[in-house]
């Protein structure tokens, strides 16, 4: 990671090792520091003996290299004991910094993610169940693509039909929503609970809301609800996480550890020491469960505002076999798309509309610019998220292409996106 | 003193902004509205390792509440949003700082991470970067090093701790401090009040650190050759310095006798058990309130030998006594109200009968002390396990500690000295280069040392050395030029800000609350005579207890206001034509008198110099025609 000028000068000196940087009358002492991609290649860094990073510029210095690295002894976790009567669930890692630790010497945060290792740094992980974790992939979450999100369902119902009695899975909180959509789509015929959880502190450092989350979403998974949920802090105080319903929630803050809010919809419960379910739920049961994974991926969400390039909509009709719209108020586009628009109709391209308002239901039938949309064969979405209509239209077009079939199921309440009644409550 | 060595930690706040955010450094006394719940957990060590014991309190329930002034605290002091960029003013003064400390800026600084689990720092961690290295100061002793200049964010202050919760305020979380760290170079009391007095004047002459209480904070750490290094928090008064630091090498001076003593005497650690023996029995009758009162409440009286200890726990009041070490040990680590001892007893209602039955019960020989504490049984057995663990340092000599400055410059046992601090880079920041080009630019505009000033404003503005030096350490000394430069009288502009400012709060007047642009306006007045300088206390009464008003709105109020060249013109020829006579009759010797009854009139509003000026002038224009 060292190059040009800095690594001319290091020469055989590697990280870890213990160098003496000689530079004039100035002298440093210290363990060789990896260093960032992002900075120069004109300084070296070396932690000193109290314990503290320095850069030093390499014009004019010569190192020497006093210690090659130690070799970091690894350190192996007693397998954890649960007690036999505890229900059994899964913990499947998929990235994020829920489960990472952080090495001191360089900085670098590494996946940690052994039930050993869970176990060790959240013990009261075993008071709430037999936990076994597997680590499917350790992707940043804004790499995800739909591929993972099939691979975490198929996961998921091997899982919940091998035995476990729930499945949480962690996850980097940026687009969680996404993939916990998916999965509500996905998973059919689902009898236990899919608890997502993620962490918006990273868990090296004490006030990460890693460990809260991560109980709560293991309580969760052992608790009586049937559904795709995400579980995170409710508020900004470590007291309460909220349960929501992976089809109505959506990170609204890009640092608060209560990022995450039900949109349109209150949360399904609260959970401190217990969990607490409240309002309309699907109930644990028995039966197997099956994953959908037939995904179209050529779906594109297409975002309005004024002065909107109409090309840009005709560069996604010729490439896409769905377009979510995430329209103004009630659901509505710019003139200048209507041309676009009439020939995406024409071309079977199925277009759905949200509002980019988030909060609400779209209206198509107030203004005329909406009825011209109807009448184009734009589909309402209702109360839906723009994301979740974005995973449902892939869902749905991965089912069928028939454009009245299509438009039936978008209009079908399907995993809890659509709510029957706007309550006032609702928006908060 | 022999083998003495001092050195110090000093902590300096910043008057910039907040280190990485936009908040003003500034307190909240109001109990704020939003408060929030929250709980630090331990976090693996380099191995993956948890500190078990911290883990424990943990689960135990401890917790934080934050108030959250919103005024001057945001989410990055909530631990809700990440660090903005480092404060570059921040950064700039500390560069300063290092330099005028003659050390080397570091080519690149990178802040790092370092753990705190008290609660003070709502992210676990404080954010510390060196600055600097490779620093010193002159003496008049020589040199002394300072290998390490920081700079990082305060900590949130305690308010109070209520069980298992602890109350912080947010304020004063993230205040850029500068952390000054000494080698251990000082080997007399003199020099360490010096060292302290030379790097203070260095901060402050940057005009850019915090004044006041708790603004600057000196940790002072000494040993003496055989003794320990025994760091001491919360010395205020600079003053102090010198005495605190002589008792602390007498009383390690004392431990070390006693654990010779102790050695002559043959004791060994292992004869230390911790095996209290409960004497509550013998107090059945007893004379002594406290001991009655805890037993009345349920508790025990709980004894330990101390074998080999006798003669050597107590002692005169004013000397260190083992005694006391104890008593604090056992205070802090079990919240006991203090211990009794056998060298100290019979006393406090503790009859000498009690005395021998407690002896006899722990069979003691002729050199064996003993310890009783009587309390609850759990906090008694907590004491006497603390007890035990003081009195085992009492044979290796001075135990490494944390102690606390009290206001007699004695010290009272606080913790042990804390371990190596876990750090790491804080990797929501980006390391910053310290430009040449920046250190050039501070080089070539480094404040004046107040030694330079002092000598500057005797020459330049021909005030006393004495007074030279009370402006320039004053927090006024930029106001003083800026009024000089208003009115031409330093004399009068200094002895306004130094003695009067002095007089007015001393009886009592909020004179820190008047605005600086009132002192602007006030000498203007002067200068302009519209004001006479004898009415500047009245002026200064009146604005520091309403500082929102202009210096003219007071006047008006204070009947001071303005008498025109034209008006006292107008006097000065009614007094003339009123004592014709009189006048004609002294001719210009007139004057004297005249002024005397013009006085009576416009003392306080005219200058008197003016109002003689212009006196003089119509006495010769009436006297001449």
């Amino acid at each position: 990671m060292y190059r040009g000028e800095a690594a001319k000068v290091l020469g055989e000196a590697k990280v870890g090792d213990r160098i003496r940087v000689l530079k004039g009358e100035r002298s440093y002492e210290g363990v060789l520091m990896p260093r960032s991609e992002l900075g120069d290649d004109k300084h070296v860094v070396i932690k000193l003996d109290n314990g503290y990073n320095i850069g030093i510029e390499v014009t004019g210095a010569r190192i020497e290299r006093l210690a090659q690295a130690e070799v970091a002894k690894g350190v192996s976790f007693p397998e954890p004991e649960f007690s036999p009567e505890k229900p059994e669930i899964t913990i499947l890692g998929t990235g994020g910094t829920i489960a990472s630790k952080i090495d001191y010497a360089t900085g670098a945060v590494h996946p940690s993610f052994s039930t050993a290792e869970i176990i060790n740094a959240v013990p009261e992980l075993a008071q709430v169940a037999r936990v076994r974790t597997k680590l499917l992939f350790n992707i940043l979450s804004e790499n995800m693509t739909p591929e993972h999100w099939k691979k975490i369902a198929r996961e998921v119902a091997k899982e919940l039909n091998g035995g476990a009695y729930g499945t949480v899975v962690a996850h980097g909180t940026d687009t969680m929503s996404f993939t916990a959509a998916a999965l509500a789509f996905m998973l059919k015929n689902l009898t236990k609970p899919v608890v997502f959880v993620g962490s918006q502190r990273s868990s090296d450092r004490p006030s990460s809301d890693a460990a809260l989350n991560l109980i709560a979403a293991a309580k969760v998974a052992t608790s009586d609800l049937a559904e795709v949920v995400v579980v995170m802090h409710s508020t900004t105080q470590d007291t309460a996480c909220a349960i929501h319903r992976a089809t109505k929630v959506r990170k609204m803050h890009s640092s608060r550890r209560d990022a995450f809010k039900s949109i349109n919809a209150l949360p399904l419960g609260e959970v401190d020491e217990e969990v607490r379910l409240f309002g309309n739920y699907k109930k644990r049961s028995e039966g197997e469960v099956y994953a959908d994974s037939r995904l179209e991926e050529r779906v594109a969400l297409f975002k309005v505002y004024p002065g909107v390039s109409p090309e840009l909509l005709e560069y996604c009709v010729d490439r896409y076999r769905g377009i979510v719209f995430e329209g103004t108020g009630l659901g509505h586009v710019p003139e200048s798309l209507l041309p676009a628009i009439e020939r995406a109709r024409e071309e079977g391209v199925a277009m759905v509309m949200t509002t980019s308002t988030l909060y609400g239901r779209v209206d198509m039938k107030v203004y005329s610019t909406g009825r011209r949309l109807l009448n184009l064969g734009v589909i309402p979405g209702e109360d839906m998220l723009p994301e979740v209509a974005y995973v449902k239209l892939m869902h749905v077009l991965g089912v069928t292409q028939n454009y009245e079939e299509v438009r039936s199921l978008m209009l079908r309440n399907l995993a809890g996106e659509i709510t029957e009644r706007t309550l006032a409550n609702a928006f908060y | 003193m022999e083998g003495l060595r001092v050195g110090f930690e000093i902590h300096q706040q910043l008057a910039t902004r907040k280190l990485f955010c936009n908040c003003e450094s500034e307190l909240s006394e109001e109990e704020p509205e939003l408060k929030i719940i929250r709980r630090l957990r331990p976090t693996q060590s380099e191995l993956g390792e948890i500190d078990r014991a911290a883990l424990q309190e943990y689960l135990k329930g401890k917790y934080y509440e934050y108030e959250v002034p919103e005024e001057v605290s945001c989410l990055v002091e909530m631990d809700e949003e990440p660090p903005h960029n480092v404060n570059r003013e921040a950064v700039k003064t500390a560069l300063q700082v290092a330099l005028l400390l003659n050390a080397q800026p570091v080519d690149e600084i990178h802040f790092m991470r370092k753990i705190v689990i008290d609660g003070s720092n709502t992210s676990g961690f404080q954010r510390t970067a060196i600055i600097a290295m490779d620093g010193y100061i002159e003496t008049s002793q020589g040199k002394v090093r300072i290998p390490t200049i920081c700079l990082e964010e305060e900590a949130a202050r305690k308010i109070r701790e209520e069980g298992s919760k602890t109350v912080y305020r947010l304020d004063r979380l993230g205040i850029p401090l500068i952390e000054i760290s000494t080698s251990p170079d000082i080997t007399s009391p003199e020099e360490a009040r010096e060292v302290a007095l030379k790097i203070g004047e260095i901060l402050r002459a940057t005009g850019k650190v915090k004044r006041g209480i708790g603004t600057i904070r000196q940790d002072i750490n000494v040993s003496i050759a055989g003794g320990a290094r025994v760091e001491i928090k919360g010395v205020q008064e600079l003053n102090l310095i010198p005495k605190i630091i002589e008792k602390e090498a007498e009383r390690q001076r004392k431990l070390i006798d006693i654990a010779q003593e102790l050695k002559r005497r043959g004791v060994k650690e292992a004869q230390l058990e911790l095996s209290p023996v409960d004497v509550s029995e013998i107090f059945a009758s007893t004379q002594s309130k406290l001991v009655s009162r805890a037993l009345s409440k349920g508790g025990v009286a709980l004894a330990i030998k101390l074998p080999g200890f006798k003669g050597l726990i107590g002692g005169a009041k004013d000397e260190p006594r083992l005694g006391s070490e104890l008593a604090q040990y056992a205070r802090v680590k079990a919240g006991v109200g203090g211990i009794f001892h056998s060298d100290e007893l019979p006393g406090y209602g503790i009859s000498a009968s009690e005395v021998e039955a407690i002896a006899e019960k722990l069979s003691l020989a002729n050199n064996d002390a003993f310890v009783l504490v009587a309390e609850a049984r759990e906090k008694a057995l907590k004491a006497i396990e603390a007890v035990v663990e003081r009195a085992r340092y009492a044979l290796k000599g001075v135990p490494e500690e944390t102690r606390v400055a009290q206001s007699d410059a004695s010290t009272r046992y606080m913790r042990p000295l804390p371990g190596a601090a876990r750090m790491y880079p804080e990797t929501d920041l980006a390391p910053f280069v310290v430009e040449d080009r920046l250190i050039a630019e501070l080089r070539a505009s480094l404040p004046e040392l107040y030694e330079e000033k002092i000598a500057r404003f005797v020459k330049q503005y021909n005030l006393s050395k004495e007074l030279a030096a009370q402006v320039v350490r004053s927090p006024h000394a930029e106001l003083f030029e800026e009024l000089v430069a208003i009115a031409a009288k330093p004399r009068l502009v200094a002895t306004t800000l130094i003695a009067t400012l002095r007089e007015l709060k001393r009886e009592g007047y909020e004179v820190d609350r008047i605005r600086e642009d009132s002192f602007r306006e006030l000498f203007s007045a002067i200068a302009e005579g519209k004001l006479a300088k004898e009415a500047i206390p009245e002026v200064l009464m009146a604005l520091s207890s309403s500082p929102e008003r202009s210096v003219a709105e007071v006047m008006q109020k204070l009947g001071l206001e303005g008498f025109s060249e034209e008006e006292v013109r107008k006097l000065a020829r009614k007094v003339i034509e009123e004592r014709a006579d009189f006048v004609r009759e002294r001719g210009e010797g007139a004057a004297k008198p005249l002024m005397g009854v013009l006085m009576k009139e416009l003392r306080g509003r005219v200058e008197g110099r003016v109002v003689m000026k212009i006196l003089e002038e119509e006495l010769r224009s009436y006297l001449k025609t």
